[in-house]
């Protein structure tokens, strides 16, 4: 009998312990400040009181064939809940949800940077592309012969083919430019 | 049925699960951006399966641990979803 008696208390109390975890996801969702830190509240305890509830259930209906189910049940949850928690917090970090004050230190940032220079390089890769095409119209027909010709121009088909300005001198094409930039 | 001790567990466990549900709602209401919204959803997604799992554990019986599985499964598409296409909808200074 007090076997029963035991695994009872035993699984009684991983229920309220389990429940207690989900009360604790939900209050560090409430009190902390930022989306990044409420991840962290929103998803360890919602994974580990799972584990508990499960052991609670196992334990109370005392048969191996639930078993199976239950650790399927825990690591769909263990699997999925991180992943979805990274993509909500990559979507903040995109959508500027985070406060810089609150982050001792943002790995992220380099590597942000370096790809914005990338970004800013080829950007001005181009356009000194369209300047030198610009500058001597002979180019710029040949490539649109080569265009026409059906064979792809080397390099970016995007910036190379200028041929909505041939009117314009090659003089005012790169006084344009310098004014815009 | 059941003994006494599971009763008083039942009933702890409900004014706990209650109480956090609560407070997982007043996040999703109070939460700025849409992606609070959406982690506050996960967590109370995780509230009715710990409901759920709590009282399947006190009546001793299985009817509804598949559906403790497809709500994880739904909460987890539903917040990707939303990850996926949420965008800045501030004024941007550049």
């Amino acid at each position: 009998m007090n076997t029963d008696l035991v695994l009872e208390i035993v699984a009684g109390l991983c229920l309220v312990l389990g429940a207690l975890m989900s009360l604790a996801a939900a209050i560090g969702l409430l009190r902390f400040p930022d989306l990044l830190s409420r991840m962290h509240a929103a998803t360890k305890p919602q994974v580990f009181g799972l584990l508990l509830l499960l052991i609670g259930l196992a334990l109370q209906l005392r048969s191996w064939a639930a078993v199976p189910v239950l650790i399927i049940a825990w690591l769909f949850q263990l699997l999925t809940v991180p992943v979805s928690a990274h993509m909500v917090g990559r979507a903040g970090y995109r959508t500027k949800h985070l406060h810089r004050e609150t982050l001792s230190v943002d790995d992220l940032d380099a590597v942000v940077q370096k790809a914005a220079a990338e970004e800013a390089e080829r950007r001005k890769a181009d356009a000194a592309e369209e300047a030198a095409l610009a500058a001597d119209p002979e180019l710029a027909a040949e490539l649109a012969a080569e265009g026409d010709a059906g064979k792809k121009p080397a390099g970016k088909p995007k910036g190379v083919l200028r041929t909505k300005e041939p009117k314009e001198t090659a003089a005012k094409a790169s006084a344009k430019r310098r004014r815009e930039s | 049925m059941n003994s006494p001790f599971m009763e008083v567990v039942l009933v702890i466990v409900t004014v706990v699960l209650a109480f956090s549900a609560a407070v997982a709602i007043s996040r999703i209401v109070k939460g700025p951006s849409i992606l609070d919204r959406v982690i506050a959803i996960d967590v109370l997604l995780a509230i009715v399966c710990a409901g759920l799992i709590a009282d399947m554990a006190v009546r001793k019986h299985q009817a509804n641990l598949t559906l403790v599985i497809i709500i994880s499964l739904v909460g987890f598409i539903g917040s990707v979803t939303v990850a996926r296409f949420v965008i800045d909808r501030r004024t941007h200074e550049h």
